[in-house]
């Protein structure tokens, strides 16, 4: 039986500022660990203090029960404050020998591209999609007559000759690769509803040496409105709309007379490119024209009701004007540089 | 087209300042695209000189040379100079051109005062050729020659219409007339303004007659007579030798001829300048019976190339009791060709049918200045014109007379007349065309326009055959008066559905190889014979071109992986080692039929069974997937080893591709051609449909290519993967009751593939199994030779409530004694 102590403000304030500098005087957690039984534990003077707090007359208890909970309050607030500042210090410990040079960082999956021709092509469609427009498309090996006899090129046109078309065996099939994506127009008139508003990308060919600007497989994107009462000033619209799209707010178009079988009147679409390198300026970029109404007889369309504009450009030269490439074996060597120099945008 | 400026100032008029270029900013603007500028690059002083005297000086390195001295001048200082001179074609006396010091010839040639064999050369006396007159290099330039006798001192440019320069346009296939300097002239007045003069309203066409001609065609070519107009003129007495004028040989030159002797330099300058083709025959080398007819098979003739050809019955030839003297229209023969001592000529100024022409043309290979023009139409009214253009000149310049002689015949039909309804341009064009405009407009392009109630009745000019529609009319008005005028409209598109269901799947698929480390490369579908019996039977049917670039890669690719093994080994040279490449692109399979197809018709809408003829006669060309991968996967990093990328990734990208897109697919142990025949799967559908292959390249093929030993690849038919895509993803509700976990090792004969069990564990565990994994296939240690272990991680859940191990268990050894039955498999002590 521990002796009977006096529970009064003096006593207490001892006990507890012997407790406290034990407390304090600890250097880490296990230390602090250690002094709680000696400070607050069973047979500690503090615990002493509340065994004999059972044993006061009924009148002191109340002052003497109060001195007690404010001491334990006190003493448990030092021993959490304690106990977080090692807690603290010991994970800052812990975090700094975890540091490693975050630029080292090795990749945990390898980069990839998709091809710069791909994603121009996605991005043209998603254009015209926005517009309310949809996406054609059609085979690349072709029927002579989709790519020639519709499009009105007459069975004697200077194009259709061995030295521009690829012709494929036997000949008397009449099978091509097609030289434009124009054969859609005509795919997309026969398959389709009126009005007709399409745009066609893909993979022509033609018979020309591989050099700096010119390769025997390239890609087009083509696009064709077939509906009542539409003229150039559509045409026009449409492209200007376009052409701010792909090259600014401050590109515009230029429209100069030329001929194209497939079109009449036809033209030559230029644009000016405000952020050419070395300078806005005029960049010649496609053809177009309003629908030859022997397309749209081929098509089965009439064309004393229907009127239809088309245009086409080139997705690699608008690729070289557009994002700088120099040389067009750049696009066609699959040098996997090319493709990942871009990442997945234009 | 090329355009001397001088030529083109005769026809329409020019500003005094008028350049190449500014020529070819007018004419732009009305659809001639411009090509570029041509002169003769020189810069003066370039005089006339006269030899006075000259010291023959024979030199160490075996030439000799001439010491000449040379007066430049009248009088003064420096006017007689010292000049060495290499050639010995002169004499004292003669008169010759001479470049002075800071005279600029082509090349940015300077001329200085120099030093040379033991003289000081102040000058030199030019060539032909150095003046780019001519390619005569074979001694200096002899005014005499040319039939000039300047005095001393002229400027010898404008003596020689050196300082002259030409614009050159590119003309389009529908504008034929602009291959002459009339058109062209036509169109700048029409871009300018400026005031045009019709050459041939300068021209007196006389006709000669009686000189027999037999005009048949015994088999026109698509209905039409091969003769339109056929005019000859009998002209003798000529002078073969006469020089050529130097202010023909100039625009000549500056139009891309060369000058070979004055009756043909006559007979190309009429063409140029008029559009019309002219040929000239020695009229005594010429036999009784000439006239045009079709050739037959197998006629033969020497052309004036020297090459003697095959006639086919579509050739239109020109003939004389002989036979076959000239294609008509394409180029003459070798018999009645004129030479220097040609006294007496037949000139043939004759419109041919187009399409006729421009089948000779190929068939022979001879695209000539001639058929050029007769492809894109002639003005049929021009022909007797040019005739007597032609007459004009040879008499003018060799002296000679022409004859009484000649003859006329002419089958050509009036333009038909179009009508154009009043409101028809604008509502093609948008503009508002007052009716005076288009009247005004037509007319200027040389229409004949009435004006009736509704609209206009226009009958198109001579020259112009591609006027046959009312839209051709209104491209030409809005030509005219320029494109600038049409206003900007965006029209309103219906309600569109977005791409459709497969332009979406292969943006999917194309942007998860992406975004998993692939890089898409664009390879030519052009293979050869070999390339594509790598993975395909040797008689297999293949796609073949039949004017193939480079003979060898004839065929359509099969296959997309001999471009990926291409385009790996270009990377490989490049030191790019470690590749993971991919394509989507067309592969090409024969078509359902291979009947014969006869084309329909070009303006009318095919019945049903001629568009499916058509459309039968196409080769099947799905969309195809395929991947290569090389060298390592991942490269060695910090704190990580290097992977090698093998079967696995193949086999990945499927997966990875069939869980992207919702579908369920079927790797199968397969042994394809031209794979690895341990390391190689065949994909299906879940219905056994055949996609693709994937796995190791065989070693041999490799080798073969150059590449390391170990490429693994996968190809798969997209089209075939995208119809097994679900319409919509149904979800399953996702449950949340505690999940119990197993292990599972089981102990089997090699030969059983780890697919095989996966799927008997999924079925016999049932519904509580949630989730299955191969984590291990172990061989050797205390298994038998022939045996594998296989470790499987199983997560099993139950909707309801939580699963107890006892439950989980139970489900897990059904699976065992299953496996058991089918593969004789036991668990792993």
């Amino acid at each position: 039986m521990s002796e009977h102590k006096e529970i009064s403000k003096p006593v207490v304030d001892g006990i507890v500022s012997d407790a406290l500098a034990k407390i304090q005087a600890t250097t880490d957690l296990a230390e602090l660990k250690a002094v709680k039984p000696q400070t607050i534990g069973e047979g500690s003077a503090f615990a002493s203090l509340s065994s004999s707090l059972g044993k006061l007359p009924a009148d002191q208890k109340a002052t003497a029960g109060k001195l007690i909970t404010e001491a334990r309050v006190l003493l448990n607030q030092a021993f959490t404050e304690r106990e977080a500042e090692f807690y603290s210090v010991e994970q800052q410990a812990k975090l700094e020998a975890e540091r490693v040079d975050i630029t080292a960082a090795p990749l945990t999956q390898v980069f990839g591209a998709r091809h710069p021709l791909s994603l121009l092509q996605d991005e043209i469609s998603d254009i015209f999609v926005g517009m309310g427009w949809e996406i054609a498309e059609g085979p690349e090996v072709e029927s002579e007559w989709f790519n020639f006899d519709a499009l009105n090129f007459d069975a004697d046109h200077p194009a259709r000759a061995m030295q521009d078309t690829f012709f494929i065996e036997p000949v008397e099939q009449h099978l091509v690769l097609r030289t434009h994506t124009s054969p859609v127009q005509v795919r997309s008139l026969l398959e389709r509803d009126l009005p007709v508003y399409v745009l066609c990308p893909g993979r022509v060919f033609r018979t020309d040496e591989l050099d700096a600007t010119h390769t025997p497989v390239f890609h087009q994107v083509e696009g064709l409105a077939v509906d009542k009462g539409l003229t150039m000033a559509d045409l026009k619209g449409t492209l200007e709309h376009f052409a701010r799209i792909m090259f600014g707010d401050d590109a515009k178009i230029r429209l100069r007379p030329s001929f194209f079988p497939f079109t009449e009147p036809s033209a030559e679409l230029d644009v000016w490119h405000p952020g050419a390198k070395g300078g806005a300026r005029w960049v010649e970029w496609g053809g177009c024209g309003m629908v030859n109404p022997n397309v749209l007889k081929a098509a089965g369309v009439d064309p004393e009701v229907y009127t239809g504009f088309a245009f086409g450009m080139g997705i690699e030269r608008t690729l070289m004007f557009r994002n700088d490439v120099i040389d067009m074996h750049d696009m066609v060597e699959a040098d996997v540089r090319f493709s990942q120099q871009f990442g997945g945008v234009l | 087209m090329r355009v001397p400026l001088s030529w083109l100032g005769e026809y329409v008029t020019l500003p005094a300042n008028a350049t190449a270029d500014s020529v070819m900013a007018e004419l732009v603007k009305i659809g001639l695209e411009e090509e570029g500028s041509h002169s003769f690059d020189l810069q003066g002083p370039i005089v006339v000189g006269e030899v006075l005297e000259f010291v023959e000086e024979a030199q160490s390195n075996g030439k000799t040379i001439r010491w000449c001295q040379v007066r430049v001048a009248k009088d003064g200082e420096s006017s007689v100079r010292g000049i060495v001179c290499g050639a010995s074609n002169f004499e004292v006396g003669d008169k010759v051109v001479v470049t002075l010091p800071g005279a600029v010839l082509p090349g940015d040639f300077k001329i200085a005062a120099r030093s040379t064999y033991g003289h000081t050369s102040d000058g030199m006396i030019a060539s032909g050729r150095e003046l780019g007159l001519s390619d005569d290099h074979d001694g200096i330039l002899l005014l005499k020659n040319l039939g000039l006798d300047p005095e001393v001192g002229t400027d010898a440019l404008e003596l020689l219409a050196l300082n002259d320069s030409a614009a050159e346009v590119n003309v389009t296939p529908d504008r034929g007339y602009c291959f002459s300097i009339r058109g062209i002239a036509r169109e700048y007045s029409h871009a300018s303004g400026a005031r045009f003069t019709d050459p041939i309203s300068r021209i007196n066409p006389v006709l000669g007659t009686g000189f027999a001609v037999g005009i048949t065609d015994q088999e026109p070519i698509r209905g039409k007579h091969g003769v339109i107009k056929f005019v000859t003129r009998v002209v003798r007495n000529i002078d073969a030798t006469a020089p050529t004028p130097t202010w023909m040989v100039s625009r000549l030159k500056l139009a891309g001829m060369r000058s070979i002797s004055v009756v043909v330099d006559i007979t190309n300058y009429v063409m140029l300048e008029l559009g019309q083709p002219i040929h000239a025959y020695d009229l005594d080398k010429l036999g009784s019976g000439f006239g045009v007819r079709r050739a037959s098979n197998s006629e033969k003739i020497t052309t004036l190339d020297g090459a003697e050809r095959t006639l086919s019955s579509e050739d239109l030839v020109i003939i004389d009791t002989s036979g076959p003297i000239g294609i008509a229209g394409v180029m003459g023969g070798a018999s009645t060709e004129v030479s220097s001592s040609t006294k007496n000529v037949l000139i043939e100024s004759a419109n041919f049918d187009g399409v006729s022409i421009a089948r000779s043309a190929r068939r022979h290979k001879l695209p000539s200045e001639a058929s050029k023009r007769f492809e894109r139409g002639v003005d049929p009214k021009v022909a007797e014109y040019a005739a007597a253009r032609v007459v004009q000149l040879l008499e003018e310049l060799t002296g000679a007379k022409a004859d009484e002689l000649g003859s006329f015949f002419d089958s050509s039909a009036t333009p038909a007349t179009i009508f154009l309804p009043n409101d028809f341009a604008k509502s093609l064009t948008g503009v508002s065309y007052s009716p005076e405009d288009i009247d005004e407009t037509l007319r200027a392009i040389g229409c004949v326009v009435a004006t009736v109630s509704d609209g206009f009745e226009v009958i198109p000019p001579s020259w112009r055959p591609d006027l046959t529609h009312k839209t051709d009319l209104v491209e030409e008005v809005a030509r005219i008066t320029g494109y600038e005028q049409i206003p900007s409209r965006l029209p309103v598109a219906p309600p569109g559905r977005g791409l459709t269901r497969k332009q979406k799947l292969k943006r999917i698929v194309s942007n998860t190889l992406a975004f998993t480390g692939h890089t898409e490369v664009l390879n030519y579908p052009f293979l050869t014979a070999e390339q594509n019996s790598y993975f395909h039977a040797a008689d297999f049917k293949r796609v073949v071109l039949a004017n193939a670039m480079q003979e060898s890669s004839n065929e359509l690719r099969l296959s997309l992986l001999p471009g990926l093994i291409d385009a790996a080994k270009r990377n490989a040279s490049r030191t790019l080692v470690d590749l993971a490449l991919f394509e989507i692109g067309l592969v090409f399979l024969p078509a359902t039929s291979n009947a014969t197809v006869e084309l329909p018709a070009g303006n009318v809408l095919p019945s049903q069974a001629e568009l499916q003829r058509l459309q039968d006669s196409i080769p099947l060309q799905p969309l195809t997937l395929a991947a290569l991968f090389m060298g390592d996967r991942v490269g060695q990093q910090v704190g990580r080893k290097s992977i090698k990328s093998s079967y696995a990734d193949a086999i990945s990208l499927v997966r990875n591709i069939a869980n992207v897109l919702s579908v369920e697919l079927v790797i199968e142990q397969a042994e394809p051609q031209g794979f690895h025949p341990g390391r190689s799967a065949v994909i299906k559908t879940v219905d056994g449909v055949k996609l693709g292959f994937a796995g190791e390249l065989n070693p041999e093929l490799t080798a073969q290519n150059d590449l390391p030993r170990q490429v693994s690849v996968v190809e798969i038919n997209l089209d075939v993967l995208f119809d097994a895509v679900p319409a919509t993803v149904s979800a399953t509700a996702i449950h949340t009751f505690p999940a119990a976990t197993q292990d599972l090792s089981l102990v089997m004969d090699q030969n059983v593939s780890a697919a095989e069990v996966l799927n008997v564990i999924r079925v016999s565990c049932g519904e509580l199994l949630e989730d299955v994994v191969l984590v291990d296939d172990y061989r050797g240690g205390n298994l038998e030779a022939n045996q594998k272990s296989l470790t499987f991680a199983l997560r099993f859940r139950a909707q309801d409530r939580t699963l107890t191990q006892v439950e989980a268990s139970e489900a897990r050894d059904k699976a065992v004694s299953e496996a058991n039955r089918l593969f004789g498999a036991t668990l792993r002590a």
